[in-house]
């Protein structure tokens, strides 16, 4: 029953993780850009989901839809001012640029909203349900089963929307995309606003559920960098087994190992991935 | 022959430092000669080779951690610095024999997350390392000033190594091994590189000196913690300096040291809660106005002007 009670607890933290790091797997796969500010972005989300929660009233759950607006926005400036010229830049150029305007980010938001920890209060918390001796707490229900439902969205846009077959064709080949007429800086800038949407999205989610501070910034990417070689790059399948593994692998391992060990769990974890096998469990793909 | 004359006149200018009497600038060579190594060291693997590596402060913190631990058992300074090295350098054969076969962005996440893994190992192991607390280190019977004069040479020593081991790298097979990586490394495996022993061989030699600068720290500070030593900072400003002087050359990281040392104490300190976004911006700046660093902009100058006269006369 125990380890019933754990795997479940790993499937619900999993489908948060697939969350967080389905947007960070596509800007990687189809800039071939490492975007250090992932972390920052899921926190700027969280105190988005905070201030219109503690000034406005705002659920969190119903922050999605402006988490995600506003980080929107940032994301897609931010990639035709800056990030699209140096996109075809050698790994090192954008990886120490995303570096840069992470600590920009990041000290801003440290000056803005300070390091203390923050969580949403609601006035009629959700509490939790106990189905067959199991204790299922309904926030993370609900914000597993909505990022989920998020994540199937981007999904069906990528697949069925003109803008997805864009994003999507100049993943395969940029050059003939282009060819085709696709204008590959839109859809770049595109690309990177719907990665940070998703980030924002992920951050209001999980106002209910972790501590909001500027310092978590750095656990939200780790734990991206982990889903995605996990998973294995390039697709959203990829992403969502990714997650939900690490999501159990983090369970099991806190119940024998410790539950402060969890994201160093992941990282060794995520090294004997890269040296063994760096295609990870779905192997690469393409958002076919 | 010119270049080794300045070089020569360089170090022995600020071998003079001491003379000055004045501390503050003491504690400043010693940071200088310290982000040298740094960058210095990284320019073996990231210059030359052109392999994004963020494992310096791995390096940096095993060293340290190495130096405090030896020292505290009993064994002599100079003993403990030396030892650092060498187990920096054992470290990183082992890891580049398992990392440097991944490419790009994946080496450069391995690369990351091994100083995070090493932070968290320091931290539980606490019989070993003082854990969360951190390991204070013995203190020396010296004069306070005689201790300051100790390990700025000591940094200095450690950077000229650096320097050196760069020249003879930038000189030898190695670098151009390195160099003919960073183009192609399929092709330069065709023609008979064998690019795994030289990827190995760039990543420990940017790894020893790193190690032993780091436990030169160890006995500066008299007190290490994980977080301090194993800073991804550590490992991010070493690329900036690289990338500030110019890649892949000899002079360039000692350049970009300096700079970035004149700008971290002139802007820094009188902006403490803007510190990190002021390396922002220096970091931005960077990539897009002086993509391939000073010396870069200096050589293109040169050409242009020679290029001008050529077509004057």
């Amino acid at each position: 029953m125990l380890y019933i009670q754990i795997l479940l607890n790993g499937l619900m933290l999993g489908g948060l993780y697939a969350c967080i790091a389905v947007g960070f797997s596509l800007v990687w796969g189809v800039l071939n850009v490492i975007n250090i500010m992932h972390g920052s972005f899921v926190v700027l989300g969280s105190y988005v989901a905070y201030f219109a929660y503690v000034h406005l009233g705002v659920h969190p759950f119903a922050s999605i839809v402006l988490a995600g607006g506003v980080l929107f926005a940032l994301g897609y400036l931010l990639q035709i001012g800056l990030i699209n010229r140096v996109v075809g830049a050698p790994v090192l150029t954008t990886l120490v640029l995303t570096f840069g305007l992470d600590l920009l980010l990041n000290n801003g938001m440290l000056l803005a909203f300070s390091a203390d920890y923050r969580t949403v209060r609601l006035e009629s918390p959700f509490g939790s349900a106990i189905v067959g001796g199991l204790v299922i707490p309904l926030s993370r229900l609900y914000a597993m089963l909505l990022a989920a439902a998020l994540t199937g969205l981007l999904y069906v846009v990528l697949i069925r929307s003109r803008m997805g077959r864009a994003i999507v064709a100049v993943r395969m080949d940029r050059e003939a995309a282009a060819l085709m007429g696709v204008n590959v800086n839109r859809v770049y800038a595109l690309t990177f606003g719907i990665g940070a949407l998703m980030a924002g999205a992920a951050g209001s989610l999980l106002s209910l559920i972790f501590p909001i501070s500027p310092l978590a910034s750095t656990d939200f990417l780790g734990i991206a960098f982990v889903v995605c070689v996990l998973g294995g790059l390039g697709s959203i399948a990829g992403a969502m087994v990714g997650g939900l593994a690490l999501g159990v692998i983090q369970s099991f391992g806190a119940l024998f190992i410790g539950p402060q060990h969890g994201l160093t769990i992941a990282f060794a974890l995520l090294i004997l991935l890269l040296i063994f096998k760096p295609t990870g469990i779905m192997g690469r793909s393409g958002y076919e | 022959m010119i270049r080794i004359l300045i070089s020569i006149i360089v170090v022995a200018a600020i071998a003079m430092l001491p003379l000055l009497g004045d501390n503050y600038l003491l504690r400043l060579g010693t940071m200088f000669a310290m982000y040298c190594v740094l960058a210095l060291s990284w320019n073996v693997i990231g210059g030359y080779a052109g392999y994004p590596s963020f494992s310096t402060a791995a390096f940096f913190g095993l060293g340290a951690y190495t130096g405090a631990i030896l020292q505290g058992a009993g064994v002599p300074m100079f003993a403990a610095w030396i030892a650092a090295c060498l187990s920096a350098g054992l470290f990183a054969v082992l890891l580049g024999m398992a990392i440097l076969h991944l490419k790009g962005h994946y080496f450069a996440i391995a690369s990351l997350v091994v100083a995070e893994v090493l932070v968290e190992i320091a931290t539980s192991w606490t019989s070993l390392t003082g854990g969360g607390m951190g390991i204070n280190l013995p203190v020396l019977r010296i004069s306070v000033a005689a201790q300051a004069q100790l390990f700025f040479y000591a940094m200095l020593a450690a950077a000229v190594l650096a320097f050196i081991m760069n020249w003879l790298v930038g000189a030898s097979r190695i670098g151009f091994a390195l160099q003919c990586i960073r183009q192609n490394e399929d092709a330069s495996s065709m023609v008979g590189i064998n690019t795994t022993r030289y990827k190995v061989i760039a990543f420990t030699l940017s790894s020893l000196f790193v190690g032993g600068a780091g436990a030169i720290y160890a006995s500066w500070v008299f007190y290490i913690e994980p977080p301090d030593v194993f800073s991804i900072l550590l490992s991010v400003k070493p690329i900036v300096m690289v990338l500030l002087g110019g890649a892949g050359t000899i002079f360039g990281p000692v350049i970009g040291a300096f700079v970035f040392i004149v700008m971290e104490e002139l802007v820094w300190r009188n902006f403490l809660s803007f510190h990190a976004a002021v390396l922002g911006v220096l970091i931005v700046a960077l990539i897009f106005f002086l993509p391939n660093g000073i010396l870069g902009v200096i050589r293109r100058r040169r050409a242009a002007r020679s290029t001008e006269e050529g077509a004057a006369s």
